[in-house]
């Protein structure tokens, strides 16, 4: 067993006594979409994540808070095994989606990540244009029989992300001539097209104006009509605005999770209301 | 840690003034009672000329919730206190809108003969005040067990009024010719049962503040 550096706790602050063994999991009316049983990481001999359980029922807004450092953003990898590309980092437990083990030796992973996709903190476009950046997915894995059904596919995925009204005129011009919103959009666009289950989300508007930002919340309540999505994001009033449920995240142990309105009224753990009061730290 | 003080001691404020108005709201009601007792109308009308201020400082704890909804974005309890506080204000606004109805019913008794005011009405009045004084302690200190006890003791006003109003009907009908002082005495003992159900209120948010717990209508 891999000797492991624990965080220390603020003084000023006391953890649920239980917390190693809470459990929140989703009600039968609800069914799990995603199951994260005792999850435990570690980068090299630092453990980032502690004990982690909790499921995500489909179609909901899960948002993920927490300090710089809680490991919100370590968790969101371990969803589709982004954090399998970082040397030295070990995963126990089990995460299972649809009750398969994401895990398992067995799993596909470059499917793994068709089926969750990501879009990130800073927007990644290709410098390709508009149109190639969305059928990209598409081309890598084959997905489309005919260059009508590819057309198809991207006029489908802008749509869904609210950028074809905007981008309709200028598919084949370079994506980067596009804003620092519409960029962001994009990816989540070309995250689309391969239409994912589940869309994880780090931190996507932080660096948007707040038009951008609107945009891109809107857009995020109206997917999840089709898609899961979990959501890192330091702006509390964002995880307001755009969860169903919030789980709050404190040196690699989750504190509490609830409805979002809960956490922001009434929170059951005394460390959330401090953090999400601002009286953290 | 500087933005965080600075929110505590704008919070800290809406409190002291959330305090000042229920002080001036209690005032307002005991100025008022006495100058029924003691048929002193320079005394109500200095409780209807203090109004304004009253009115005034309403405002401003509406005025200061907005600011804080809107540039703090509060949540959780302070959330929870700042919401309780917008709610607060009109209700001890109210508390003392029944105290100038009752100065005003002075002045009106006071041209008419004199006639011996029931202990019941001292006691609806000495029950409101007390009722209300703790509910404003239970407040501060943010004590929703004490705010549920209080919220019991209304029973008591109602049972006086009940009773006042039953006696002022038989006295009315015993003599009419006393029956618009009675009929007077008689909006002052319903003053004062509201007075009652506003204190009741005010306990309701003070346990929602602590609790999170709504038990409006649930009592």
């Amino acid at each position: 067993m891999m000797s492991a550096t624990t965080p220390k706790i603020p003084s000023q602050f006391t953890l649920p006594q239980d917390q190693s063994k809470a459990s929140f999991v989703s009600t039968p009316a609800a069914p799990a979409k995603i199951t994260v049983s005792d999850l435990d990481f570690y980068y090299g001999r630092s453990q980032a994540l502690f004990q982690i359980t909790l499921s995500i029922p489909e179609r909901i807004v899960m948002a993920l808070i927490g300090p710089s450092g809680c490991g919100k953003s370590t968790f969101l990898r371990t969803l589709n095994r982004m954090n399998d590309v970082i040397p030295a980092t070990r995963v126990e437990g089990q995460v299972t989606i649809d009750g398969n083990d994401i895990y398992d030796p067995g799993t596909d992973v470059v499917d793994l990540r068709r089926r969750v996709g990501m879009v990130f903190q800073k927007s990644n476009p290709f410098p390709k244009s508009i149109f190639d950046n969305v059928a990209y997915g598409l081309r890598i894995n084959r997905v489309t029989k005919s260059k009508t059904e590819l057309a198809d596919r991207v006029e489908q995925a802008l749509k869904d992300a609210a950028l074809w009204s905007e981008a309709k005129d200028r598919l084949h011009q370079s994506a980067l001539g596009l804003s620092g919103g519409q960029q962001q959009r994009l990816c989540i666009a070309r995250a689309l097209a391969i239409r994912p289950e589940v869309i994880l989300m780090d931190e996507p508007a932080s660096a948007l104006d707040p038009i951008a930002t609107s945009k891109i919340e809107e857009l995020i309540v109206d997917l999840k009509q089709q898609y899961t999505i979990v959501i890192v994001t330091h702006n509390m009033q964002q995880a307001a605005r755009v969860s169903d449920t919030t789980a709050f995240f404190l040196l690699g142990k989750l504190i509490e999770v609830n409805p979002t309105e809960k956490i922001f009224t009434a929170p059951d753990q005394k460390v959330t209301e401090d953090y999400i009061t601002g009286r953290f730290g | 840690m500087d933005y965080h003080r600075h929110l505590d001691d704008e919070l800290n404020e809406l409190r002291d003034r959330v305090l000042l108005l229920g002080g001036e709201a209690e005032r307002a009601l005991e100025r008022a009672m006495h100058a029924l007792a003691a048929r002193d109308d320079s005394i109500a009308r200095e409780v209807l000329s203090h109004d304004d201020e009253i009115d005034r400082l309403e405002v401003e704890i509406d005025r200061q919730c907005i600011d804080l909804i809107a540039l703090r974005q509060p949540a959780a309890r302070d959330l929870r206190f700042v919401i309780s506080a917008v709610k607060m204000a009109p209700l001890l606004e109210r508390i003392a809108d029944h105290a100038c109805n009752i100065a005003r019913a002075t002045i009106d008794l006071n041209t008419e003969p004199e006639i011996k005011l029931s202990a019941s009405l001292q006691r609806m009045a000495d029950h409101a005040s007390s009722m209300l004084r703790a509910a404003l302690d239970a407040f501060t200190a943010r004590d929703a067990m004490a705010a549920r006890e209080i919220i019991k003791r209304d029973k008591e006003i109602n049972d006086l009024y009940n009773q006042l109003f039953h006696d002022l009907i038989a006295m009315m009908v015993s003599e009419p010719s006393t029956a618009t002082r009675d009929a007077r005495l008689l909006f002052v003992a319903k003053h004062m049962e509201r007075i009652g159900d506003y204190v009741t209120d005010i306990c309701e948010l003070t346990v929602y503040m602590a609790e999170a717990a709504i038990i409006k209508h649930i009592h």
